[in-house]
């Protein structure tokens, strides 16, 4: 226990950073694990470079993780970290801007030679000038280490790569957290000499804060109020991954997930592919098309099928997606959107690929779009996609990018019995069956799958007929097939939930949100309102069909502002759709938005209203 | 199962729609000897799955009274493989052309043959477009004129054959459209090889290509223009009196006259399918005409796992290993923790 006294603090935002073999993922991510266990709300953003191993200590090479955790409701890795952990100075370079002023930067002073100044690009030593901004702390981190280690049976190298974890215990140290799931992971990963240095490590570096001069108090940042139930902390992909197994079993059916690798989506890839015990089959097929293809005839066969990709992928399957609109066959499309256009910044995020979503493909073929809004809401954006799916005979396409894919926050883990639950029926009566009949509600066709005698159809991209869906070019029936693909699509609206305000249900200003942007929307709208402005905003999942109440929503307010990762989007469909004069804040640096961003654009939009109170409101 | 396909004609498989092939299309033949074939296989109606891509070939599956898709161009093979990975029960052909197959599709069909997925694969050789309105293929002759090539084709061909043994194929053969009782065997064996079975089938375009493959097709020119590969068989052509031999010395296959002789003591190679290199195989696929005669029938047959069979595997080892997969169990693992009220 330490007996140096605790200071109290409600949040804080630390960033580690370092070269990209410096394990900085590793270190965030336990961090986060035990941060989650000490039970505060917390929220996590890694930034890998885009270069699988770009030359060590060069900018190129900087690998970033950022943490905020908090005794209250957080809903953002936070705009600019209070600490600094930089392993490099070309880390530090980096990374240093974005810290706030007077935060604290920690650095490994054994790093800062002049080959590694050099490499980093800068010309000569920075550390006078950050201690002048920052609370520095020159921290000998490789030689500490290498003390640490001494005796033990491991090359230099293999000791220096534990580094990272005195860092770690440092960091357990000053914020109080528990070392006992590190350890427990080391444990379970390495044997000997190699877990006997990692586990010396940590320790050290939680000894160094207790002993050194340099820290006079640690912080302790309390357990966050948050509904009761049992947490996991989890990322926007391997929620993904959970809630199409989660289809697996609600639906009762098998899954067949195809997919060719692509950053960021392979990892789902990846995590499905463990689930083989649930009856699911991967397939890594030998490109996109084949990827989406082979899931067009999974769907045929019966299976829930799925293909998830990225943007320039997703373009490589419009024509495929085409042909499931034409055939109208359940399938999930999942677009893990990333900086474009091209291969672009293939690890950042962008939400530019909305308007693709909708109008990628030769002819009227209209598809329904969801987007997750939260790393957790991955998993229920995927069940809500494979509902409308098998429910409506469609394709659907889903929506993610790569910031919900790789954050992390804590997620509240559902009883499987709230789970909804979706039948899947298969027609097998043969009387009166026709491949092109529709439900009088939904106006799906009949899902009559291989194996079933006496229904033997053939399927195809050709125009159809209404009813018996054989080839037809006559003009009339081909308008009135392109209208009753048109109804079907639109008449999901009536089976989605209305969309919900944050907020005032009128008033002077709406931001209008989509995606992954939702934390940083909504905490600033939260900070405006708490100011005293007429703002409020909503957050769309359903994006086509729109929710059928959205039109009464935007005519209640002034102004509206669509904040997006692109450069209009969202803001051009509802400009069309609702004739209404929505303005977008527009950014595409590949970064999400800060919550200080959204909040300078709402105060230029609005005034403070010195009458309204805090507690007036409500 | 059985009593029900037991009573199937070749009348079962014909749908109700219109054939809109050109008058004297190949097509018709190999429509005709495949709905033949059907009944004969031992697989209720219900389990076959015809699937194509875009081309005239591609319109096959709207004429089979089976499951069928038309999908789009070039990816057949990937549907294909989605349907039978998925349901390995199924009876999966694919109907491809050398446009759809090995031009666009081209790279499907490498990465399906490689799978050793267990389906059949019917590609249609006309060595033309024809639903584009005849420009040359992949399969042209070099310096082949059409409306795309005024001044000839300058691109090599391919061959379908030595394409599917280079990618591994398990199972590889070549028959001719008019053909019907070669075709109905090809069918056959295709069907009860399990892995992929590739078949090149040489098909008459009447409007674009005229009698490209006349001295395969026609009765008295194939005698001397074919060889027919049987397997255990020396690799013998021609009328009675004139036979003549390959023989194949350091894989370099030539033309032996055997005549009444014995043409094993002549060298000539014996048939085999079963080879477990392909080099075999791959000269047989150089055999082309008009210096050699064009073989027809079964290249190779081996044994391979097949990928249908292998994913089907992990899915019930998975299953025995770990038990039937619990969601609740899969949600919680890891660390988790609770807060309380
Ligand atoms: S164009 Fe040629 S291949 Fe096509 S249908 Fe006519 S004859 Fe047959």
């Amino acid at each position: 226990m330490s007996s140096k006294p605790k200071e109290s603090i409600e949040r804080v935002a630390i960033r580690f950073c370092g070269d990209s073999g410096d394990g900085m993922q590793l270190t965030g991510t336990k961090f986060t694990e035990s941060t989650a266990l000490a039970g505060n709300d917390l929220s996590t953003l890694p930034d890998f470079p885009a270069e699988i191993r770009a030359p060590a200590g060069t900018l190129a090479g900087v690998s970033g993780f950022q943490i905020h955790f908090s005794s209250a409701d957080i809903r953002t890795p936070a705009d600019h970290p209070d600490v600094l952990v930089a392993f490099n100075p070309a880390a530090l370079r980096a990374n240093v801007d974005d810290v706030r002023s007077g935060g604290m930067v920690i650095v490994n002073s054994d790093a800062f030679n002049k080959k590694s100044l050099l490499r980093a690009g800068y010309s000569e030593d920075p550390l006078p000038a950050i201690r002048d901004r920052f609370r520095t702390l020159e921290i000998p981190v490789t030689s500490l280490n290498r003390e640490a280690v001494k005796g033990l049976g491991i090359s230099s190298r293999e000791g220096d790569r534990s580094k990272n974890f005195f860092a770690l215990g440092l960091m357990f140290w000053l914020y109080n957290r528990p070392m006992e799931p590190t350890l427990r992971w080391l444990a379970g990963r390495f044997k000997g000499d190699v877990l006997e240095a990692n586990t010396r490590v940590l320790k050290a570096g939680y000894a160094f804060g207790e002993t050194t001069e340099v820290f006079p108090s640690s912080f302790v940042v309390n357990r966050a109020k948050i509904q009761p139930g049992t947490y996991r902390n989890i990322t926007g992909n391997t929620a993904l991954a959970w809630g199409v197994v989660a289809a697996a079993t609600q639906m009762k059916r098998p899954v067949f997930l195809g997919a060719y690798p692509i950053t960021p989506a392979s990892d789902v890839l990846h995590e499905v592919a463990r689930y083989r015990h649930f009856g699911i089959k991967t397939f890594q097929a030998e490109d996109e098309i084949a990827a989406i293809s082979s899931t067009i005839g999974a769907s045929f066969a019966g299976h829930l099928a799925i293909t998830t990709t990225s943007g320039p992928g997703m373009v490589l399957k419009q024509e495929a997606l085409g042909l499931a609109v034409m055939t109208e066959l359940p399938l999930v499309v999942v677009n893990i959107q990333r900086a474009g256009p091209s291969t672009g910044m293939p690890t950042k995020i962008e939400q530019t690929d909305l308007l693709m979503a909708f109008y990628g493909r030769n002819g009227e073929s209209p598809v329904p779009v969801v987007a997750a809004a939260t790393p957790g809401d991955c998993f229920y954006t995927v069940l809500e996609a494979f509902r409308i799916a098998v429910t409506y005979m469609t394709p659907v396409i889903m929506l993610s990018d790569s910031y919900l894919a790789s954050s992390a926050e804590p997620w509240p883990i559902p009883e499987i019995e709230s789970l909804r639950r979706t039948d899947v029926e298969f027609r097998t009566e043969v009387e009166g069956f026709a491949p092109y009949l529709r439900d009088p509600e939904t106006l799906a066709r009949p899902w009559a799958i291989p194996g079933t005698p006496g229904l033997e159809h053939r399927l195809g991209g050709l125009s159809k007929q209404d009813q018996t869906g054989n080839v037809a070019y006559d003009p009339v029936n081909n308008e009135r097939m392109v209208e009753l693909r048109a109804e079907k699509i639109a008449r999901i609206a009536n089976d989605i939930p209305p969309v919900e305000v944050f907020g005032p249900e009128r008033g002077d200003l709406l931001l209008v949100g989509w995606g992954g942007t939702q934390g940083a929307i909504t905490s600033a709208v939260e900070e405006a309102q708490q100011d005293g402005r007429s703002v409020s905003s909503i957050h769309l999942r359903h994006l086509n069909p729109f929710p059928g109440n959205l039109g009464e929503v935007l005519g209640n307010f002034e102004k509206i502002l669509v904040p997006e990762l692109n450069t209009g989007q969202l803001t051009s469909l509802l400009r069309a759709e609702f004739l209404v004069p929505a303005q977008v804040m527009s950014k595409v640096q590949g970064q999400p938005f800060l919550i200080e961003e959204i909040r300078g654009r709402i105060e230029a939009m609005t005034d403070k209203k010195k009458s309204s109170k805090k507690k007036d409101r409500k | 199962m059985t009593s029900a396909t037991a009573k199937l004609t070749s009348k079962d498989f014909q749908s109700d729609q219109d054939i809109r092939w050109c008058p004297g299309c190949g097509d018709y033949s190999i429509l005709a000897n495949v709905q033949r074939v059907m009944p004969e296989l031992g697989v209720p109606r219900e389990n076959f799955v015809f699937v194509s891509g875009i081309g005239c070939s591609s319109r096959f599956p709207y004429y089979m009274n089976t499951y069928g898709m038309h999908t789009i161009h070039g990816r057949a093979p990937a549907f294909a493989t989605g349907i039978k990975a998925s349901r390995p029960e199924l009876s999966v052909w694919v109907v491809t052309g050398d446009g759809d197959g090995l031009s666009i599709g081209g790279n499907h069909l490498l990465h399906t043959i490689r799978r050793n997925i267990d389906i059949q694969i019917l590609l249609f050789n006309n060595r033309v477009y024809g639903l584009t309105k005849g420009q040359y293929s992949p399969t042209s002759r070099l310096g082949m004129r059409t409306k795309s090539t005024p001044d000839g084709a300058i691109d090599h061909p391919i061959d379908p054959i030595a394409f599917a043994l280079g990618a591994g194929a398990t199972f590889v053969a070549r028959t001719v459209d008019v053909n019907a009782p070669h075709l109905q065997e090809m069918l056959h064996r295709a069907h009860a090889h399990r892995g992929t079975a590739f078949i090149e089938i040489l098909q008459n375009c009447p409007v674009y290509n005229d009698d490209e493959w006349i001295e395969l097709e026609d009765r008295k020119k194939r005698v001397e223009a074919s060889l027919v590969l049987q397997d255990g068989e020396p690799l013998v052509w021609g009328a009675e009196d004139q036979r003549r031999g390959i023989r194949i010395g350091d894989g370099i296959p030539s033309v032996v006259s055997v005549g009444a002789d014995d043409p094993v003591g002549k060298g000539v190679a014996i048939h085999h399918e079963r080879y477990e290199t392909p080099a075999y195989s791959f000269a047989l696929a150089s055999l082309q005409r008009p210096e050699f005669p064009l073989p027809i029938g079964v290249f190779r047959a081996v044994e391979k796992p097949s990928y249908e069979r292998s994913l089907a595997q992990q899915v019930t080892d998975a299953v025995s290993e770990r038990g039937e997969g619990d969601l609740a169990a899969l949600l919680h693992s890891g660390d988790t923790w609770t807060v309380d009220k």
